[in-house]
């Protein structure tokens, strides 16, 4: 374990404000990153996974903080002004996005916005960063990085965007990063290739990332530590190797089960986790995942888990863990395809106006 | 092969497959300056046959820019071919005028990757539904309400749903309203592009298992378009491999992923992640480069550039299908062509 975590969110709540008033997206969520750590947050849209990684830059749109802390080599985050943190956004702490697109001024050269990125938190003349603008490219695997720096966004593929983006984020060398869906609007093969990319850069930066992504393949791939959000809280987080191969809590399970992988029986059907991602203002009673967990019984349906503490650094909260834990967590079998399809729930809007 | 000067009737040639491709080619003019001059084309599917059989799936695969979309929407005739031959049934439709083709179109429909954007905001889910119904002059009124509401079961929604609006819908919902829109005419292909792309892994597992059960039930034949090769493995029959513009191999589905045998194949299932379920720490085998533009493809074979076995005459001749194996597998690779007089030892 790391003596001091470089980020450590601690009980985070963020709101949104909207016509019909506050929801909450981040429901109390905790976890830490270490220097130099991979740590992958995972889970599906509306999970809350997303609003965390913006809420750690103070890039919420309409959001705020209503709670806890966000404390980066211990100092908190969440009181500092706009000035203050815009020294630390770049500099400290680089963000990449899914869509390079938007997030890449199509109005300037890929040249010109690296230079911007550099001058605005490094004392150095226009030359000396167009020259390290053209080493930042030709690290992140451009080819011709000379002849690039004067094109557009739009002349470039969707894989040479990513690799400007990440160019940007690591120009001024910074001790976090942190990669929303990086690869997710990349090809198969490209995908590889970022993520091959993302890994030789934070060897050779010495930089800790915090991932978001819903593809558990990525998380294998390249996390030490895998947190997996539901609902706007954390359900389960620990090593990944052990919380993929051995998960503890019942939805973990069912996610890893739900998605089709080489060896899925072509003659069973797919094990689906029945229902859908609840709505933020339609958030059930006791444990989140209750109505749509095959393990759930009388108590999830109104008594809310906490997390529970378990061997090897890890916690999950399901009341399963409740009589001492390790009770066997197992994902539902594959039916086979003859059988009754899982339902598709309840649409999202019945409870509203009970 | 049956006469192609010929009408035939479906119920003539049995065991003919349901949709036969041959040859099929989509050039993009490229167009510059003021008079809208062709100066050149994108060559976005160029060359491709293949055939679906009824009650089968045929995945099609590729990297963006590969062409599959293109085909999906020359196959449906919502794009007229350059040239080629697309046979539904027996009965040519490459050729065929708007009119000729509207009587054609209930038996071939298409789901999209993003439903909710395809539905108009301001319609029921009953209007959603019933709209094919009344542009196909099948059913109108309370017939095609009663219909949708069907639909609406067959789905695993519910008849009460009708008369609500798109946006009371999650993603995986709205998608089987999709799924029961397309189905309303009872068509006998159904395209799907992308069609679970954007869904949450738990609601993509629903969705899977949702077509598989309409195909038993209904014999539906889908043409499946999807980038997540683990997706398309599982619900294929067969599978094609595009690489700009063309199939360059195909296959009964397990086959091609398991033993594929063109270069390109192989690195494709190379890249795919492992069961993450095995705890992780595998890297995937990358392959340099990106796939170059259609509008300007390289000469010979297609992926030459990119790959890691190619020979002098690669770059110089562009490679045809050669058998590759059992169940009517092939590959377009000249190592497939070794022989004696024009081999070389390359492995």
């Amino acid at each position: 374990m790391h003596p001091q975590p470089l980020l450590e969110v601690d009980d985070l709540h963020v709101e949104f404000s909207t016509a019909d008033g506050p929801v909450e997206a981040v429901a109390g969520v905790s976890f830490t990153v270490g220097a130099e750590e991979t740590v992958a947050v995972v889970g599906e849209s509306g999970s809350g996974k997303s609003v965390t990684a913006l809420a750690v830059l103070k890039l919420l749109d309409g959001g705020r903080i209503s709670r806890g802390q966000v404390r980066f080599d211990g100092k908190d985050l969440a009181p500092l002004n706009p000035k203050a943190m815009r020294k630390v956004r770049g500099n400290d702490i680089a963000m990449i996005f899914q869509d390079p697109m938007t997030s890449l001024d199509p109005l300037y050269s890929v040249g010109h916005q690296i230079v911007e990125a550099l001058r605005l938190h490094r004392r150095v003349t226009k030359r000396a960063a167009r020259e390290r603008a053209v080493e930042l490219l030709e690290q992140v695997g451009m080819p011709d990085p000379r002849r690039r720096l004067a094109s557009y966004p739009h002349q470039l593929s969707g894989g040479q965007r990513q690799r400007v983006m990440i160019a940007i984020a690591l120009a001024c060398s910074p001790r976090l990063l942190i990669a929303d869906e990086p690869t997710t609007a990349l090809d198969v093969t490209i995908e590889a290739q970022i993520l091959e990319l993302l890994h030789d850069l934070q060897r050779e930066y010495r930089t800790a990332m915090l991932l978001v992504t819903h593809d558990m393949g990525v998380v294998a791939e390249t996390a030490d530590r895998v947190v997996v959000f539901y609902g706007g809280q954390v359900v389960e987080q620990g090593p990944t190797a052990q919380v993929l191969r051995n998960p503890q809590h019942p939805y973990t399970a069912a996610l890893l089960a739900a998605i089709p992988h080489p060896d899925s029986a072509k003659e069973r059907q797919l094990p689906a986790i029945p229902g859908a991602v609840p709505a933020l203002r339609d958030m059930p009673a006791g444990c989140r995942f209750n109505p749509r967990c095959a393990m759930a019984w009388e108590a999830c349906t109104h008594e809310v888990p906490p997390l529970y503490e378990l061997p090897g650094g890890r916690t999950s909260r399901c009341l399963l863990h409740r009589e001492g834990g390790g009770s066997a967590v197992v994902a539902p079998p594959a039916p086979p395809l003859s059988a009754e399809l899982a339902p598709a729930g309840p649409p999202l809007t019945t409870r509203k106006g009970i | 092969m049956a006469s192609p000067a010929t009408q035939v009737d479906p119920a003539a040639t049995p065991g003919a497959p349901l949709m036969e491709v041959t040859d099929l080619v989509k050039h993009f003019p490229i167009t510059k300056g003021l008079l809208r001059r062709t100066v050149g084309h994108v060559r976005a599917v160029d060359g491709v046959s293949f055939t679906i059989g009824a009650g089968e799936t045929v995945g099609l695969v590729g990297e963006s820019g590969s062409g599959k979309s293109t085909v999906a929407r020359l196959v449906l005739r919502l794009l007229g071919p350059t040239a080629g031959s697309v046979k539904f049934d027996g009965r040519e439709i490459a050729g065929l005028s708007q009119r000729e083709l509207t009587p054609l179109r209930r038996n071939m429909q298409i789901v999209f990757q993003d439903p909710v954007s395809s539905f108009d905001p301001r319609m029921t889910i009953s209007s959603v539904i019933t709209e094919p119904l009344e542009a196909q002059g099948i059913s109108s009124g309370k017939q095609a309400r009663d219909r949708a509401a069907e639909l609406l079961d067959l789905v695993g929604l519910s008849g009460r749903d009708l008369d609500k609006y798109p946006h009371q819908f999650s993603g995986g919902q709205a998608q089987r309203i999709g799924i029961a829109r397309a189905l309303a005419t009872n068509p006998r292909l159904l395209v799907c592009d992308e069609a679970v792309s954007a869904l949450d892994v738990s609601v993509q597992a629903q969705v899977l298992n949702l077509l598989r059960k309409l195909q038993v039930e209904l014999g539906l034949s889908y043409l499946f378009i999807a980038h997540d090769l683990n997706v398309v493995r599982y619900i294929s029959d067969r599978i094609c491999v595009m690489y700009l513009g063309r199939i360059i191999e195909q296959g009964p589905a397990e086959a091609v992923m398991t033993d594929p045998q063109h270069p390109y194949t192989r690195t494709l299932a190379g890249a795919i992640a492992a069961d993450p379920r095995t705890g992780g720490g595998t890297r995937r085998v990358v392959v340099r480069g990106e796939m170059p533009s259609p509008s300007n493809p390289p000469s010979g074979c297609p992926f030459h550039p990119r790959c890691p076995q190619a020979f002098d005459r690669c770059s110089t001749e562009v490679p045809a299908p050669l058998p590759a194996g059992e169940g009517g597998r092939t590959a377009s690779c000249h190592l497939l062509d070794i022989t004696p007089t024009n081999g070389k030892a390359v492995r």
